[in-house]
């Protein structure tokens, strides 16, 4: 009786197609947290792509211009430590901030709180965009 | 690097954003993405509005 999960018995396109769409499977969520929107730009879902990242960075770079603060690693409160995993889903833009030393937080702005939020935000919502890319190359998802 | 913006201006990007990252990924086709996101932009900017209500009620 022929087993569906072996791949000794499917032709060598079907094969190639597997292996591809393993390996995309793994780079499109990278990829897509690495640079939000990218995970979806390498899966020719350019539109998509396109309105993920305007929403990541808008919420990012808005947060840092209302004086939000960019949490560092840290092993202190639970908050923080969530804070720091939540601004880390941002990719690249986590690095840059912390390279550039941007976001250091202003305690006497109200709304530099929801900057900070703000940042966290953009994280999180990247992790759910790098989700969606991993779904998409699976197949899950159109 | 230095953004001014109201409260409710705030809540209103905070909304745009996240229901344009909710409605691509949460849905399958065009046509329900769009349908989800302004579902979810209402449902944020309808909370926000009955958020404020609500203070307003309790101050008074």
């Amino acid at each position: 009786m022929a087993n569906p999960q072996n791949t000794a018995t499917l032709p060598r396109s079907a094969k190639a197609a597997r292996a591809q769409s393993n390996s995309m499977a793994t780079i499109a969520p990278l990829a897509g947290w690495l640079l939000p929107g990218l995970g979806h730009f390498i899966q020719r879902r350019y539109i998509r792509g396109v309105l993920l990242m305007l929403s990541v960075f808008v919420m990012f770079f808005a947060g840092l211009g209302m004086q939000g603060k960019v949490y560092s690693f840290n092993t202190g409160d639970l908050l923080d430590i969530l804070g720091f995993i939540g601004d880390l889903g941002a990719g690249v833009l986590y690095f840059v901030a912390r390279m550039m030393d941007w976001g250091v937080g202003n305690i006497h702005r109200a709304v530099a709180d929801y900057g900070t939020k703000y940042i966290v935000v953009a994280g999180l919502l990247n992790f759910v965009a790098a989700v969606d890319a991993h779904h998409i190359a699976i197949g899950k998802k159109q | 690097m230095n953004f001014e913006l109201s409260h409710f201006n705030a809540a209103l990007l905070f909304a745009l954003c996240a229901s344009t990252v909710f409605g691509i990924t949460q849905r399958n086709t065009p046509r329900d993405m769009l349908r989800y996101g302004a579902y979810c932009f209402a449902l944020f900017v309808g909370g926000v509005i009955v958020a404020a209500w609500a203070m307003w009620a309790i101050k008074h």
